[in-house]
């Protein structure tokens, strides 16, 4: 960077948008007020960049979310000071705990009367210093310019995430210098994407030996981009491994292949829980071993040797003890290891790799998702399942919120690429869903973008169909209600005896009265018999559709490992309950 | 994880001197749970205007390899360094220790002192405010043999830290 600082021309808010649009942004999510109005000014007297006007805050993040996720490219939030930005914590750590790369900016009051406790002022950067990636509060307009750029490289670059910016008032009406994105370096921040080539041919050697592999792949895959999802799906076809996949890894590697085993964890599936349990090397790529994936640590996959590929160092070893670990992204490193595995002509153990499959193809044999469809009250996987036929061979992308709707769709609707899938999986945020939903449909207009939500978790944002209408979105809400918080219900009954203290909405809105009032269609279906023909019409309205689903009310998410139970201790459905009571050292567990 | 094998380590940080980067730092050991036993920070290169961070800690070595990898992916964090584990290093701490007494209590302090290499800084009749730098358990050492002798008071820098030998950080 040179040190010659150019002339001040045009106003802070001018330069801001010159610097989002020199970082390709074409769309901002947000929602004015005092601390802003002069970038406010400014975006009235463009073209070049969209501004889409939420209801909450709160749900601008997640629409930048849903934005990001599904395209790769940053999303960009615009709010003001105080009660604007505090508004944008949930999704700020939604963002955080899923690696989407996010530019938060939000209003400050003018610098001289920062610590004032002035009107609308809080100690934004203090405040979301612990669910960013990094924040800045610019206090010195000769640095706007550098700051947004350098906040671009950092949230996107390495493991992504959210980034704030933090913006007095005053910097955005003085005069400031504007520097191009291509003359800011960070001094500290360049992480690191090629491996070192000694981790490679050691992760080359033992997935060669391997008698019983799985690879366990995560967010990671999708982070890196769909040239790393072409690499693993190469990768795993070349070795005729099985593949299982994280919540958040959904769509790195196609459904439909016979080596695809389904989700890991909680509500994973039984083959893909036991061969995790019971392999002998397990291939980690951009998964970091949660604890909805590893059940009880100290029975995790005992008897595996472990590669973890991961660009984010402190997540090697973090909850895990890992063989092989290799920083790297995970594109890079799929690249090294495929051109080493040719190179040295590698073959799988196939005598070995025959019994692996003998093993797990009787796990499958169990059937763990199986579950049972009378003719008249629809069963939440069952309307999933349908909605998953009628929109397959559609360009269909899906959102959720947060809960048993949620696990349910992560089973039943089959991802055959990256980025189609769009659920808060760390940080598990009712309300995600609608919004997100709304950022996917912004940044692809004419494709089919479902939100399946749970009646609890859609009234969460339910304001953002006034959004979704004022844009003319049309997104589908696609509600299974069963009148519960369902994940909580499931948990006391299992857990709690039963006792189902205040999971139970009681005087829930009419879903059709209420899209109706939004601007948007409302459809119901209480019977199987009227399921298909909802459905039916819910795509081919060509506007915002909520589609009201009356599904069963006690049905519960299966398989299922309780908290505190390791892999080879599921539930796979409602028989199982009794007979083996949650310890209490698990009962501490959410 | 479980409590056997806690280790102490000593860790060397270069920072961006901005604001907010102690805040991180120290965010970042309160929101994950991990033990400060002592910090020390000031700047150190007032070109770049970077600072360094000492931070004495304790922890499984899982643990303190999180913390390292934690601390290195902070943006304004330049360098990480577990001079516990690169090798030989000296550790120095300064306390001033304020002393209060007389007759024969005001004379034991004063020899102690000497033995201890501490120096007098400040003396009334009543008192005496000693300088004394060495390891932690060496000022641990002088500050309890002083409490029986009249100890009113005492301020600790923390443990700064360099690695042996011709290296640099």
């Amino acid at each position: 960077m040179s040190n010659a600082i150019p002339p001040a021309e045009q106003s802070g808010a001018e330069v801001l948008l010159r610097a989002l649009k020199d970082q390709g942004v074409d769309v901002i999510f947000g929602y004015p007020g005092g601390a802003v109005l002069p970038i406010y000014d400014a975006l009235y007297q463009q073209n070049s960049i969209r501004h889409i006007l939420v209801r909450q805050e709160g749900g601008a993040v997640h629409a930048a979310e849903g934005y990001a996720r599904s395209t790769g490219k940053v999303g960009v939030v615009l709010v003001t000071s105080g009660p604007g930005a505090t508004n944008t914590v949930t999704g700020l750590t939604d963002a955080l705990m899923d690696s989407v790369p996010i530019i938060c900016l939000t209003g400050q009051v003018p610098t001289h009367l920062i610590g004032n406790d002035a009107f609308q002022e809080a100690d934004t950067t203090g405040i979301t210093r612990p669910c960013t990636k990094h924040n800045y509060l610019v206090k010195d307009s000769s640095q706007l310019a550098r700051i947004i750029h350098e906040a671009f490289h950092v949230a996107r670059s390495g493991r992504p995430g959210p980034v704030v910016i933090d913006l007095p008032k005053d910097i955005l009406i003085n005069k400031a210098p504007y520097v191009a994105p291509e003359e800011v370096r960070h001094k500290s921040y360049n992480p690191r994407v090629k491996a070192d080539p000694d981790r490679i041919a050691e992760a080359v050697d033992l997935i060669a030996k391997a008698k019983r592999p799985l690879f366990y792949c995560g967010g990671g895959v999708i982070n890196s981009g769909p040239r790393a999802s072409e690499l693993l799906t190469q990768f795993v076809r070349m070795t005729g491994f099985p593949c299982t996949l994280t919540l958040m890894g959904l769509g790195a590697f196609p459904a439909s292949d016979p080596l695809f085993l389904g989700m890991v964890g909680m509500h994973g599936t039984y083959e893909a829980n036991l061969a995790m349990h019971g392999c002998d090397v397990m291939i980690a790529v951009g998964a970091r071993f949660d604890d909805r994936v590893t059940g009880k640590l100290s029975a995790f996959s005992p008897n595996s040797k472990k590669i973890h590929i991961d660009i984010d160092p402190s997540s090697i070893n973090k909850n895990v003890h890992v063989n092989v670990p290799i920083v790297g992204d995970v594109a890079h490193v799929l690249e090294d290891i495929i051109a080493l595995w040719k190179r040295r002509n590698c073959k799988p153990d196939g005598k070995a790799l025959s019994e692996w499959w003998a093993q797990i193809d009787q796990w499958r044999a169990r059937e763990c998702l199986k579950y049972r469809q009378d003719d008249k009250i629809i069963k939440p996987q069952y309307a999933i399942q349908r909605l998953y036929e009628l929109t397959k061979d559609r360009d269909t992308y899906i959102t959720t919120e947060v809960g048993q709707h949620q696990m349910w769709a992560a089973q039943f609707y089959k991802f055959e690429k990256p980025n189609r899938w769009m659920t808060s999986g760390g940080l598990g945020t009712m309300g995600y869903g609608l919004p997100a939903a709304m950022g996917v449909q912004i940044a692809h207009p004419d494709a089919l973008v479902i939100d399946i939500a749970g009646e609890a978790s859609i009234l969460m944002n339910i304001q953002e169909l006034s959004t979704i209408a004022q844009y003319r979105l049309p997104v589908k809400a696609f509600i299974l209600n069963n009148q519960y918080m369902g994940m909580v219900r499931q948990w006391q009954e299992l857990l709690h005896g039963g006792r189902y203290s205040e999971s139970y909405t009681a005087a829930l809105p009419d879903f059709v009265k209420l899209a109706e009032a939004f601007h948007c269609v409302g459809l119901r279906a209480r019977t199987v018999a009227e399921l298909d023909d909802v459905i039916k019409e819910m795509i081919e309205t060509d506007r915002p559709v909520v589609a009201d689903i009356v599904v069963d009310e006690k049905e519960n998410c299966f398989p299922m490992i309780p908290s505190g139970a390791a892999h080879n201790e599921m539930l796979l459905g409602p028989e199982d309950k009794a007979a083996k009571p949650t310890s209490e050292e698990g009962m501490v567990l959410v | 994880m479980n409590d056997k094998n806690i280790e102490r380590h000593t860790i060397a940080l270069l920072v961006d001197n901005e604001p907010g980067v102690l805040a991180r730092v120290i965010g970042l050991f309160s929101g994950r749970g991990y033990n400060i036993e002592s910090l020390t920070v000031a700047e150190t290169d007032p070109y770049e205007k970077l600072s360094r961070i000492t931070v004495v800690t304790t922890g499984t070595p899982m643990v303190i390899e999180q913390i390292k990898a934690q601390l290195d992916r902070l943006v304004p964090v330049h360098k990480v360094s577990d001079l516990t584990m690169v090798g030989p290093h000296v550790e120095r701490e300064l306390a001033l220790v304020k002393v209060a007494g007389t007759g024969e209590k005001r004379v034991e302090s004063l020899r102690i002192a000497d033995i201890f290499r501490a120096k007098v800084i400040d003396s009334t009749i009543g008192s005496f405010v000693f300088e004394i730098t060495g390891s932690t358990e060496k000022i641990d050492a002088f500050i309890k043999l002083m409490e029986p002798l009249g100890l009113i008071e005492v301020s600790r820098t923390g443990v700064v830290a360099i690695a042996r030998g011709d290296k640099g950080l």
